[in-house]
């Protein structure tokens, strides 16, 4: 089985080929990269006026197998990265049961063997049941395939815990993942403490509740040499931190998602819980240090933290709603929008946050397109118009805050393993 | 889901409202003052007032069942305390309930911030905040209008000290939307783990101060917050210490202008935060305010069915 995808603008940022040219997939490998290629056996992929990438990565996603399915499964989440132009996406532990096991991670990677629409790498947990008392199997999950160690949204509070598991990881050369959140600080919030959960009588999580997490991991990495990748990070002053950690040459590196470069707390509307996520939605400050920090390299990619909920959860009082918004299917449309046609990030550094800048957060062989290397590519538009129905949202759940929002650019094709798995028109390809 | 923007015939905050509704509002609620209590009007017959109370109540409920029933409407209650509401039924439930029930008003008091404004995005019945969370307690902040008026000329340029608890307030964030769009003078007082800095970015005519006395000085109407330690999380303050550098005192009511008035939502913790000489003063207001929170929930009731 053989793909040509002709004519389009090939973006490699790894190694810094921008042109256009053709690219021959024969199987699961790129076969050829060339200006001009002929192959009649082929079936074409007509990108005229489109950009041809790595396949992107979305190192920060929860898809809710095991456990709670009627959120999300492997197959419906995978299907809504696919719909997204990701390629391969990083799955966090808090299911039920927490990934904290060999045998959950195995679970999962035999899960997405059947039913995912593009790879999937399990994240396991740092500690049994994400309790943060004792570490969990941390090498057992490694040779099941996690790809990192996190606890996300039940961040480790006990920095002895965590500085055992920054020593522990490290000498299985695995990255952890933290969710950096003082919980003593920003215990009782709903949003970002400002003007806004001042006016809506809501509780407020305060940037200090990042901040001071923020400093407690680089000052462990600095102490265990254990790479700390800094999850969603969402504040002027933590992005700061993470520009000197850098400069230090720690091993610290950084997500932003794009809400939270997209908007603001003060653009929440009334009570609506779609914009309810942890972190919460900051000041226009802390959008404007992450913009900066995505243009300048202090952030390294760009992750959605997809956390899909079912309608009856986000259904209830503000404050009793879960936190968490989906975002695969809107991750480029956002990018674009907001970082792309504001002319803050150029083409090539926007290509990079979503496909090798986030391999190398976790060490993934993914992001790069090479002669001989995975067929794993995403075509997009910079330019076609379209509107995110939630509706049609491939996701089991439909908490985006941005349902009927009008994008200019997003995802036109989504090839994994040689294979076209989505294309803007038919929606997902189902394999024979 | 996005919010369909506000219901002309809602009352769910101080802040949505334009200051002519205000005055509205307040000559309307002077008006039912000078009728007298044994006299029923045909207002409002042949509706029905669900008064939807998931936060135990007694004064502001009463106040609209009473004000509902001068008015000539049937009322029903449904109560948090031994209702299925507080076994566990859901806010979709109870939108459901209210639903089949079709109810001409609804009167919404909720421990959650933003509770009445959900359901009000579902339902067209009129919908009335009789006190949401920390967030608005609107018909609190008209009487407290109407009861100063009854003192003074007019709001603009009174200068206004609110003191206590403002963070975790519903009266005192409607009290401030309300003074601010006449032009008063608002100075907050309280320890600062409970008066936000941000207040004064809130709205225009809001400044801070964390001493009592500075707050008092020239004022013209006191407005005294309920310690209310149930809507903590935790202690904000020591509490043994509160009244001792908060609370109000004979020995600052002579630092205020000589006619100044108090006034306080109830119920009293005297001796928390205010004195027992003070809450018994002739500068007390508290009585008249009951009163007024009658008058004024007339014409709340009046207006959202006028509205429609």
């Amino acid at each position: 089985m053989r793909l040509l995808i002709r004519n389009g603008r090939v973006v490699d940022p790894a190694s810094g080929l921008d042109a256009r040219r053709d690219v021959l997939v024969d199987g699961k490998v790129i076969k050829e990269i060339a200006p001009r290629i002929e192959c009649p056996d082929a079936t074409p992929l007509e990108a005229a006026g489109m950009v041809v990438a790595p396949g992107f990565i979305d190192i920060h996603v929860h898809l809710r197998e095991p456990g709670i399915e009627h959120a999300e499964t492997i197959e419906t989440g995978t299907r809504a990265a696919a719909a997204g132009g990701f390629t391969a996406v990083c799955c966090m532990p808090n299911t039920i049961p927490v990934n904290d096991s060999a045998q959950v991670t195995g679970f999962i990677v035999e899960r997405a063997r059947q039913t995912a629409a593009v790879h999937v790498h399990p994240i396991g947990a740092i500690s049994k049941g994400s309790k943060g008392e004792r570490l969990a199997d941390i090498g057992a999950m490694q040779t099941e395939g996690a790809v990192a160690i996190s606890d996300d949204g039940i961040p480790v509070m006990n920095s002895g815990l965590m500085r055992r598991a920054m020593q522990y990881a490290a000498s299985f050369g695995l990255p952890v993942i933290d969710h950096c959140e003082d919980l003593t600080l920003s215990a009782g919030g709903d949003i970002h403490e400002g003007v806004q959960s001042m006016r809506l009588g809501l509780g407020g999580i305060p940037g200090c509740s990042e901040d001071v997490m923020v400093a407690r991991d680089i000052i462990l990495a600095a102490d265990t040499g254990a790479h700390i990748h800094i999850a969603h990070i969402s504040t002027a002053n933590s992005i700061a931190m993470v520009a000197h950690a850098k400069r230090l040459g720690l091993p610290v590196t950084a997500e932003v998602t794009p809400h939270h470069f997209a908007l603001t707390d003060d653009r929440i509307p009334g009570y609506d819980s779609n914009y309810k996520m942890k972190p919460p939605l900051r000041s226009q400050r802390d959008i404007d240090a992450s913009i900066e920090g995505l243009a300048d390299g202090t952030i390294d990619c760009i992750a959605t933290d997809h956390a899909p909920h079912t309608g009856h959860m986000k259904m209830q009082e503000f404050e009793r709603c879960p936190f968490g918004v989906t975002g695969l299917e809107t991750a480029l449309g956002l990018s674009l929008e907001t970082l792309y046609h504001s002319g803050r990030v150029d083409l090539c550094d926007l290509v990079r946050l979503f496909t090798n800048g986030a391999a190398e957060c976790l060490g993934l062989d993914h992001g790069r397109l090479r002669v001989g290397g995975p067929a794993d590519i995403t075509v997009f538009s910079t330019e076609r118009e379209w509107t995110y129905d939630v509706n049609q949202t491939y996701s089991k759940s439909k908490n985006s805050p941005f349902g009927g929002d009008t994008f200019r650019g997003g995802p036109a094709a989504t090839i994994v393993s040689g294979r076209v798995v989505w294309t803007a028109e038919d929606g997902i390809i189902e394999a024979h | 889901m996005r919010p369909k923007g506000t219901n002309p015939r809602n009352l769910l905050g101080i802040e949505d409202l334009q200051r002519a509704e205000i005055e509205r509002l307040l000559e309307r609620g002077s008006h039912y003052k000078t009728v007298p209590p044994n006299q029923r009007l045909d207002t409002l017959r042949g509706h029905l007032i669900v008064n939807l109370f998931l936060e135990p109540s007694t004064r502001t409920r009463t106040s609209f069942e009473i004000a509902a029933k001068r008015l000539g409407a049937d009322t029903s209650d449904i109560q948090g305390q031994g209702s299925s509401l507080s076994k566990g039924e859901s806010l979709v439930d109870t939108l459901n309930t209210l639903g089949a029930m079709e109810p001409d008003i609804i009167v919404m008091r909720h421990s959650a911030s933003g509770a009445p404004h959900f359901l009000a995005r579902h339902l067209s019945t009129p919908m009335i905040n009789a006190g949401d969370g920390r967030h608005e307690h609107p018909t609190q902040a008209l009487l407290d209008a109407l009861t100063i008026l009854a003192a003074k000329d007019k709001l603009q340029g009174l200068r206004v000290a609110i003191i206590g608890d403002i963070s975790h307030s519903r009266v005192a964030r409607s009290n401030i939307h309300l003074l601010s769009k006449f032009g008063a003078d608002i100075v907050a007082c309280g320890p600062a783990t409970a008066v936000s800095k941000r207040l004064p970015l809130l709205t225009p005519g809001v400044s801070l101060t964390h001493d009592i006395r500075e707050a008092v000085r020239d004022a013209d109407v006191i407005m005294m917050l309920r310690v209310q330690l149930e809507r903590q999380n935790v202690e904000i303050f020591p509490k043994g210490e509160y009244f001792r550098y908060f609370g109000l005192r004979l020995a600052h009511m002579a630092l205020a202008k000589p006619d100044a008035i108090v006034l306080h939502p109830g119920p009293i913790n005297r001796g928390r935060e205010i004195s027992s000489e003070v809450a018994d003063s002739q500068r007390s207001m508290i009585l008249s305010q009951v009163n007024n929170g009658v008058a004024i929930r007339m014409a709340v009731l009046e207006w959202v069915c006028s509205a429609a």
